[in-house]
């Protein structure tokens, strides 16, 4: 489906023009905030890490900002069939995507709760994760902004290497505190990194579902979902 | 959802291959349409679609318009309405019709729901119309604002009130079909609710058809919608798919507001 810029009344145009600059505004600021969590991880800069969650307020400002346009364009342009579809998946959208700035807030809180002198063989491993991550997360919004559906399903299927990333880390680290209990801490932390990790990945293949039924009025059909992460909690978080 | 889904499996009208004709020109095109009791149907479109000629050719409304032409079959429980042997003046009482301004004869509001009844026969004795004014009165929600003044005129009522009374005066015939052509567009917000509602409380007595401008009207009050375009029908379907997944393009231009 094209980019369709074209009622009759131009000031609906306007409107939804300014939802989706928002909506991708937000998803470049989620993004960065997880990029820049995990150098901070990785290089120890707490004032990177700081910044990072600093930075958080002003998603969850463009936030409100969506939900309180997209209800106002629900309430004084009754959208309808696509326009209705784009407003209800933007306010889901809006949520997941500062959730996802949540999580990479939590990444950077605690780059300063953990002891830098020590290093961790995982760390590679989750950079590489998060570089999967943020390239999920960057195209599951560029899917919601150029009303990509194949682009969309195709964010889903590779959510599956972040959970293959996801379980090869938890064995490794599980293994290694086994090894060095001195480093549980310190494994404990990145455990919950990489959680957080997976998670975003779910919440970007969750903007990718509501893009697809944005686009096509369908819902994208249970898909072949690779093996629950290994903790088997996955499901348990939902939310 | 398949087509299956959208059969109606008793239809009350059932119009099939409709092509109207105003002279030369073609108004509808080859129309193919179900009508059922348990589900109100609209017909949604742009202004000059054909959705109100449609609609009133579904009890020959088109025949005072000398120009006007009908092909194809219109069938009013399986009995073709344009066969010789149909009785316009019984179809009309079958097949009720209200129009977008309200339209009361200058007699009492009793006479006005009254009229009918007794040139139909209906009512045998003055206490036999007098149950049928009362009971018309209310389906049609007016009772209660007129009980004490029913030899008032009618056209003293207000513009919502005398919309109430025209419906009353459809349904006081016991018609099987009640056509209503923009019966708010003339209405306040209010007025248009109480009609709303109104068809909601009349549904699965009669069927309904509605022709309405007024999209989130069309959304509100049908289970089927029926969107016409330059006299042909582009999609009919479920109120609820119409409005949130149309397959067809123009469809989803028009509902959305990208008509030209």
């Amino acid at each position: 489906m094209a980019l369709t810029n074209d009622h009759t009344v131009k000031a609906f145009d306007e409107d939804l023009n300014r939802l989706r600059g928002l909506i991708s505004e937000m998803g470049g600021r989620a993004e960065q905030a997880l990029l820049q969590a995990m150098t901070a991880l990785k290089q120890g800069d707490f004032d990177l890490a700081a910044q990072v969650v600093r930075d958080d307020k002003k998603i969850d400002a463009l936030e409100s900002e969506v939900e309180q346009l997209a209800v106002q364009t629900i309430a004084l342009r009754a959208p309808m069939a696509d326009d209705l579809r784009e407003m209800i998946a933007a306010l889901k959208i809006v949520s997941v995507v500062e959730r996802i700035g949540d999580y990479a807030k939590n990444i950077a809180k605690r780059v300063a709760l953990m002891d830098q002198t020590r290093s961790i063989e995982a760390i590679p491993l989750l950079m590489s994760m998060s570089s999967i991550v943020a390239e999920l997360i960057h195209d599951a919004l560029d899917s919601f902004a150029a009303r990509d559906a194949e682009l969309a399903v195709r964010v889903t299927v590779r959510d599956k290497n972040v959970d293959d990333f996801y379980n090869s880390i938890f064995r490794t680290l599980v293994t290694f505190m086994m090894e060095n209990p001195k480093y549980i801490s310190e494994s404990a932390h990145l455990l919950f990194v990489a959680k957080n990790l997976e998670r975003m990945g779910d919440h970007a293949t969750n903007i990718a579902e509501m893009v697809y039924y944005v686009v096509t009025g369908e819902h994208m059909e249970e898909r072949e979902r690779g093996e629950q992460p290994e903790d088997g909690a996955a499901e348990q978080e939902q939310g | 959802m398949t087509q299956d889904d959208l059969i109606i499996a008793d239809p009350k009208m059932r119009a099939q291959g409709v092509n109207v004709f105003y002279g030369d020109k073609q108004a509808i095109n080859d129309v193919s349409i179900d009508v059922g009791t348990d589900l109100v149907t609209a017909f949604i479109g742009p202004s000059g679609c054909g959705k109100s000629t449609f609609l009133r050719s579904l009890n020959r409304m088109n025949d005072t318009v000398a120009s006007a032409k009908v092909t194809g079959r219109i069938e009013l429980d399986g009995e073709d309405i344009y066969a010789p042997s149909m009785d316009v003046v019984q179809l009309r009482a079958r097949v009720g019709m209200v129009f977008q301004k309200p339209n009361p004869f200058p007699k009492s509001i009793y006479d006005n729901v009254g009229y009918g009844p007794r040139i139909h026969g209906l009512a045998p004795s003055k206490a036999d119309l007098d149950v049928i004014v009362e009971r018309a009165l209310v389906r049609a929600g007016l009772w209660d604002e007129v009980k004490d003044r029913l030899l008032e005129s009618g056209t003293a009522l207000s513009g919502g009130q005398q919309q109430r009374l025209c419906i009353a005066r459809a349904i006081a015939v016991d018609p099987e079909v009640i056509l209503m052509d923009e019966p708010c567009s003339a209405l306040d917000p209010i007025a248009t609710a109480k009609i709303e509602e109104l068809i909601h409380e009349l549904r699965g007595k009669y069927a309904i058809v509605i022709v309405t401008h007024n999209m989130q009207q069309a959304a509100r009050v049908s289970q089927r919608t029926a969107f016409f375009h330059l006299g042909t029908l582009v999609e009919y379907g479920k109120t609820t798919d119409i409005f949130t997944n149309p397959k067809q393009e123009r469809t989803k231009d028009y509902i959305t507001g990208r008509y030209g």
